[in-house]
């Protein structure tokens, strides 16, 4: 599904990521922790194609294809997904209406055929009630005064509709209490299948224990220090991250 | 900044594609030699078969024309070259007299197939939308329908020329009491040499039962574009008049100078709807038409109410300011306004709200959109007389830059002579972000249907005034701007 080989990123002269590499198979989840500055959301913007990254070492391959050779739309079409940490306000464009140009934009790359309005609605309907998604909110505009829960649980939404083959969920569960993030878990955990891969960017442990990961690495600096399996998010809950820059830094 | 070098991008990309809209229709034209002239007006008074005091009328206001030649407005935010009057023709008709059609069926099937190109078929469209259309082509009308079902109700809509015929009454105590012949050049210009226009009359307490719709084109080469509408709606009624345009490609500059007059007694309301799509010019600001319009409403009965929803996507220079005469008490004027110039497009646009009578309300919402090399002014008067009590105005202004070229400015004038009034002024200036693009982008959606989907956004409080007829053309325009214009 997903190959990354020796990535190295830079934004403005700083070297963000080094020599990163992760190998993502179908079907599974991994999980990407580490503390503020590791690199976790550039990974995520990089694998998405937002401007302002220079990439100066190091490939990806998303399902057989060079992935820096598409344009973001095209990542986008070709079923790769990013549930942003900070969905942006779109002033004016209902939710309903931005979402329905997705999916068609979507469904059109596919050879699909373009849902109408009703046809829409109904999909969505569907979708929303899962997600505890008001008609309401999808009548409102964008993202535009959605607290932090309807905000990540807007995403969610978006990737149920979207049907990704890789998701990317970039810190979905910051800002969500308690109740928010059950829900927030429970849509994503829907959407396990053994066709689609995730890769769950989190600073906590927390969102692991409702959706269990079959991978975790550990990003400090940059770099991955760690990998292992579920148990390694608990050991990381436990010893906090500065056992493990330490590591790295004796590592280097 | 990688976000003005995305968007500079982007725009580049969109201009590239042309005016959708940019064919020209062969049809036999009827045109007086170019230049203006005493004679020339008699010409077409006479063309007309106009009465005497309509005659003298557009005398007194050539002379006038005359005597101001060189008072042109140089105040508007514009730059464009002097226009060479002399080199204009002034009318110019598809069809002579005597063949003028009687209905549908006797159109010209060169000009129906025009309509069809915009998307605009006549005859579906009398049957789908309930649309009455008085087609003006070529400052000539050449279709009138439903007029039988209007007439039931009392409902007058034909051309001007036809009003002036059958109804010279109402004509001639309307024409030109709201915009007088002397008020400003391009409506002296106009006065003098009109050609045509829609004319409509809705009797005491009719609520006029469909959008009364006027498409207008601009066909022969050097013809100057003067129409005349005029709109009156008597005690307790109601009309939405809807008024859209579209132009074949030319490399001339066209000049156009069109006057609309609408007079609302007490209770009565007026809608006043239009898209404007004239040529544009092309990306080096080639061609394209000049718009200086004049358009205003003297709400002259109590609690009467006019409103102007104008969506501006054309022309190479607007000069346009539709305004309301706020003078029944109770009285209320609004102005909701889309601009969109892109490459080397100018606008000069705005309202003018004046106070007169007591408890008279006004409401302002301008969206201006700016990309390529394009300057675009929001100007807006709001004045409050002395005895206008209470009077209450809320003005929006909101501009939406796309590059790094473009130019937006606001230009309010707030005038205040009685203490009581309330008014309220804001104004924002922003740009489309990377962060929402991106946004998109990431969710499938192409850069340029991006820029549509934002754009559209930003301008849904005027889109949601238009009727729903309008609306999802309005929408398409907004979209076709930006694929061909605005990016």
């Amino acid at each position: 599904m997903l190959e990354i080989k020796g990535l190295s990123v830079s934004v403005a002269g700083k070297e963000i990521l080094k020599d990163f590499s992760l190998s993502v198979a179908a079907g599974e989840v991994h999980a990407i922790m580490g503390p503020n500055g590791s690199g976790k959301s550039t990974l995520s913007y990089v694998l998405a194609g937002r401007e302002g990254y220079d990439i100066t070492a190091g490939s990806v391959l998303y399902r057989g294809q060079d992935l820096f050779a598409l344009e973001p739309e095209m990542r986008a079409r070709e079923g790769l997904f990013l549930a942003f940490q900070y969905p942006v306000e779109i002033p004016g464009v209902g939710s309903a209406t931005f979402l329905k140009t997705a999916v068609n934009a979507i469904r059109k790359h596919r050879g699909e055929k373009e849902y109408d309005a009703m046809e829409f609605l109904k999909v969505m309907r569907e979708k929303r009630d899962a997600l505890g998604i008001s008609e309401e909110m999808m009548r409102r505009t964008l993202n535009v005064g959605f607290s932090g829960g309807e905000k990540k649980r807007n995403e969610i939404l978006q990737m149920a509709l979207l049907e990704p083959y890789l998701a990317v969920l970039d810190e979905t569960d910051s800002g969500l209490d308690i109740d928010a993030l059950k829900v927030a878990a429970d849509g994503i955990n829907a959407l396990r299948s053994p066709e689609r891969a995730m890769i769950v960017i989190t600073h906590y442990q927390r969102l692991l224990e409702y959706v269990v990961p079959d991978y975790v690495h550990v990003l400090a600096d940059g770099r991955v220090v760690r990998s292992g399996g579920k148990e390694l998010a608990l050991e990381l809950e436990e010893k906090g991250y500065s056992g493990f820059t330490g590591n790295a830094e004796a590592a280097a | 900044m990688a976000t003005n070098t995305e968007t500079a991008r982007t725009v580049e990309a969109l201009s590239e594609q042309r005016y959708k809209y940019g064919f020209v229709t062969d049809i036999e034209a009827d045109s007086a030699p170019p230049g203006l002239n005493e004679e020339i007006v008699r010409f077409i008074s006479a063309k007309k078969g106009e009465p005497e005091w309509l005659l003298d009328w557009r005398l007194r206001a050539y002379h006038r024309w005359m005597e101001t030649a060189e008072d042109t407005p140089s105040w508007a935010h514009l730059d464009y070259p002097e226009i060479d009057y002399q080199a204009s023709s002034y009318y110019s008709a598809p069809l002579r007299d005597e063949d003028r059609p009687k209905s549908l069926d006797e159109i010209d099937p060169e000009l129906l197939k025009t309509y069809e190109k915009l998307g605009i078929p006549l005859q579906e469209q009398e049957m789908l939308s309930g649309v009455a259309v008085d087609a003006v082509f070529d400052s000539v009308s050449v279709a009138t329908t439903f007029k039988s079902k209007l007439a039931e109700l009392g409902v007058i809509f034909c051309s001007l020329s036809e009003a002036v015929a059958e109804h010279p009454e109402l004509v001639q105590k309307y024409l030109g009491s709201v915009v007088p012949y002397a008020d400003n050049y391009f409506a002296t210009l106009n006065s003098a040499v009109f050609t045509d226009g829609s004319f409509v009359y809705i009797p005491k307490g009719v609520r006029c039962p469909m959008e009364l719709s006027t498409y207008f084109r601009i066909n022969a080469a050097n013809t100057g574009q003067f129409e005349r509408t005029l709109i009156i709606a008597d005690e307790g009624s109601y009309v939405s008049y809807l008024e859209g345009c579209t132009a074949p490609m030319r490399d001339e500059n066209q000049l156009h100078a069109a006057v609309v007059e609408l007079v609302a007694f007490d209770d009565a309301e007026i809608k006043y709807s239009t898209v404007q799509n004239w040529y544009p010019g092309d990306e080096n600001g080639k061609g394209g038409i000049f718009n200086f319009v004049t358009k205003r409403g003297a709400c002259r009965g109590r609690n009467s109410k006019i409103s102007w929803t104008q969506v501006e996507t054309g022309s190479a220079i607007t000069w346009k300011y539709p305004s309301c005469l706020l003078l029944g008490d109770g009285s209320s004027g609004e102005f909701y306004s889309i601009a969109i110039t892109n490459n080397c497009q100018q606008a000069d646009t705005g309202t003018k709200m004046i106070h007169v009578g007591k408890n008279t309300k006004s409401r302002i919402v301008s969206k201006g959109v700016s990309a390529g090399r394009a300057n675009q002014t929001y100007r807006g008067l709001v004045r409050v007389q002395g005895k206008a009590d209470n009077a209450r105005n809320h003005t929006q202004c909101d501009s939406l830059l796309i590059g790094e070229q473009c130019g937006a400015h606001t230009v309010p004038y707030i005038e205040s002579r009685n203490a009581s009034a309330q008014l309220e002024h804001e104004a924002t200036t922003s740009k489309i972000s990377e962060d929402q693009l991106f946004y998109c982008r990431q969710r499938g959606i192409a850069e340029e249907e991006a820029v549509a989907l934002i754009v559209n956004g930003f301008c849904r409080e005027v889109l949601q005034e238009l009727p729903m007829e309008f609306a999802v053309e309005a929408q398409k325009l907004v979209a076709i701007s930006l694929e061909g214009s605005v990016g």
